[in-house]
């Protein structure tokens, strides 16, 4: 287990140590949050019923940019052959690298939506839902997108690829968030349903994907 | 001493020693005058009540998230067009600085309307604009950071922070020339003042001592940066002495200890810092 | 002892707080990093490295350039 715990310090600080990479994502949070008013006009009460997809749009988006660099700087000066030829298990590295991510790029990501939805006037009930679909869900995001960061690891410019490949898989994700997030104001369900099966997607992607990702990692190296 | 003397950083860290106990004390000074008299001698608006306090900070924040700005654009055409020595360092000190006062005027200008305009946040000309100047200050500490040469840095952040500068006439113009929500100038105008004499006084003051806590701590930040690159210069030269030949200089000096631990104490240094 | 603050006091004891916090934090901030500059250099003046224009200026054939 400590290597697996030195692993995940490691991820950490490197992640923490490239110029800001941690916090670029959430500066193209804010980006994305500024140009919507600007594309569909500054209606504060329609951006308030649009805000929660808003910010998984942009949360999901942000999540997508950071994710070509969960294996290509192991790539690039060796250490992903290391990883791979070490004794533990593969699917275990990467459930770790994943997790690391997430507590990198996507973690902030959830704390500063409550910020951000100030500037879409949303309610304080929708903007608590939101976050806590964003809590339950951004894992998700990491999870299954290392799976596309697998296959394009050995690209040069892969990383648009990786965007297209992984947004398909995603899209259960983004739905059970968004819908979870407005049944906490329209009531037409209990909230509890929606942000259960959310629960359940994290879960899983938390076994597929390290596996998925595991196998590509394997693929690749051949 | 003549001003092109700021051109060394020896004697600019000099000159700074010596001058910053004065502008500590005279930020000190003009704070205390300022808070008194925005706080308990200003009058109260007779629209907004004592809520207008908040202006006392809010717009110091906002003219000198603009001013920080201003020094950045011209530290930017210092690199480029003179390439004064110390132009990329005075630019990067004020980058922090200038971002925690637009972020302040945020906020401030948020907790202000909501409860004169009854909501925290509206996306009209001035306070978008103002938002925008806040992301791009967030963008050119990014790019100061991303890239490792200060000297490279200092280039490309000198263009980006130019090709932004555009957003500063339309943060103060943004009021007359679209129909917003925030009110229109009342200090800086065509016709001089319209605020009462009570009110421009204590802002004024407030302005000033927020302008001395910027130089302040401007000197400050380009005293570390100064620093900061000399530390980097010195660990490349060692680095570069550890790995190259040995020769019989340096084999003569009293280096013995220093080849032998030198690198190794040169990678736990890097990876402290 | 505090001066009247009208019908909305908690948001401008909040916007003076968040300032005094931002402007306190930035003010430890950079007297934090000068500080650690300084000891850094220290250190390194201590191990023997030299800056080049020290070497320049000194007269021994050990000099670091």
């Amino acid at each position: 287990m400590s290597t697996l715990g030195s692993l995940f310090v490691r991820e950490m600080r490197l992640s923490i140590r490239v110029g800001g990479g941690a916090w670029m994502g959430v500066l193209f949070f804010l980006c994305v949050i500024v140009v919507v008013p600007f594309g569909i006009g500054p209606d504060l009460n329609l951006l308030s019923r649009i805000g929660p997809a808003i910010l998984w749009i942009g949360a999901l988006l942000a999540s997508l940019l950071g994710l070509d660099r969960l294996f290509q700087a192991d790539r690039d000066d060796g250490s992903l052959d290391l990883l791979l030829m070490g004794e533990t298990p593969l699917e275990l590295v990467v459930l770790v690298k994943c997790l690391a991510h997430w507590a990198a790029s996507g973690l902030p990501l959830v704390i500063s939506a409550p910020v951000l939805s100030l500037f879409l006037n949303m309610e304080p009930i929708a903007t608590a839902a939101l976050t806590a679909t964003l809590l339950a869900g951004t894992p998700a995001l990491t999870l299954i997108g290392g799976i596309g960061a697998a296959l394009t690891v050995s690209l040069r410019r892969g990383g648009l690829l990786l965007a297209i490949l992984v947004l398909p898989l995603t899209i259960p994700v983004l739905i059970f968030g968004v819908s979870a997030a407005n049944a906490a104001l329209d009531y037409s369900m209990p909230f509890a349903t929606p942000f259960a099966i959310l629960l359940a997607l994290t879960l899983i992607s938390a076994v597929v994907g390290p596996f998925a990702a595991a196998a590509a990692l394997r693929f690749s190296s051949d | 001493m003549a001003i092109i003397d700021l051109a060394n950083p020896t004697r600019f860290l000099r000159l700074t020693d010596r001058l910053l106990p004065w502008l500590v004390g005279a930020t000190v000074v003009a704070m205390v005058v300022g808070l008194y008299l925005a706080l308990y001698v200003s009058p109260e608006d007779y629209q907004q009540g004592a809520t207008v306090k908040i202006m006392y900070i809010h717009v110091p924040f906002a003219w000198l998230a603009m001013f920080a700005y201003t020094v950045m654009a011209l530290a930017s055409l210092g690199t480029l067009v003179w390439k004064h020595p110390l132009s990329d360092v005075s630019a990067k000190a004020a980058a922090p600085i200038g971002a925690a006062f637009t972020f302040l005027c945020l906020v401030t200008g948020s907790l202000w309307g909501k409860p004169m305009w009854g909501t925290w946040w509206v996306w009209d000309a001035r306070l978008t604009s103002v938002l925008v100047l806040f992301i791009m200050y967030l963008g050119i500490i990014a790019l100061w950071r991303t890239i490792e040469d200060p000297i490279r840095a200092g280039k490309a952040v000198a263009v980006l922070t130019l090709v932004g500068y555009l957003n500063i006439p339309i943060i103060k113009f943004s009021v007359d020339w679209w129909n917003t929500l925030h009110q229109p100038a009342s200090v800086i105008r065509m016709d001089g003042p319209s605020m009462p004499p009570s009110m421009l006084v204590a802002l004024l003051v407030m302005a000033l001592a927020f302008t001395l806590l910027f130089m302040t701590l401007h000197f400050m930040a380009m005293r570390s940066e100064i620093l900061r690159r000399r530390i980097r210069a010195m660990r490349q030269r060692e680095a570069a002495g550890a790995s190259g030949i040995a020769t019989a200089a340096t084999a003569q000096a009293d280096t013995a200890p220093r080849d032998g631990t030198g690198t190794l104490n040169g990678k736990t240094a890097e990876a402290r810092s | 002892m505090l001066p009247d603050l009208g019908n909305h006091p908690g948001f401008i004891i909040a916007s003076y707080f968040v300032s005094l916090i931002v402007i306190g934090g930035l003010i430890g901030w950079i007297r934090y990093d000068y500080g650690r500059q300084k000891s850094v250099l220290a250190e390194l003046e201590a191990r023997g490295l030299r800056r080049r224009s020290a070497a320049a200026k000194s007269d021994t054939t050990g000099s670091k350039a």
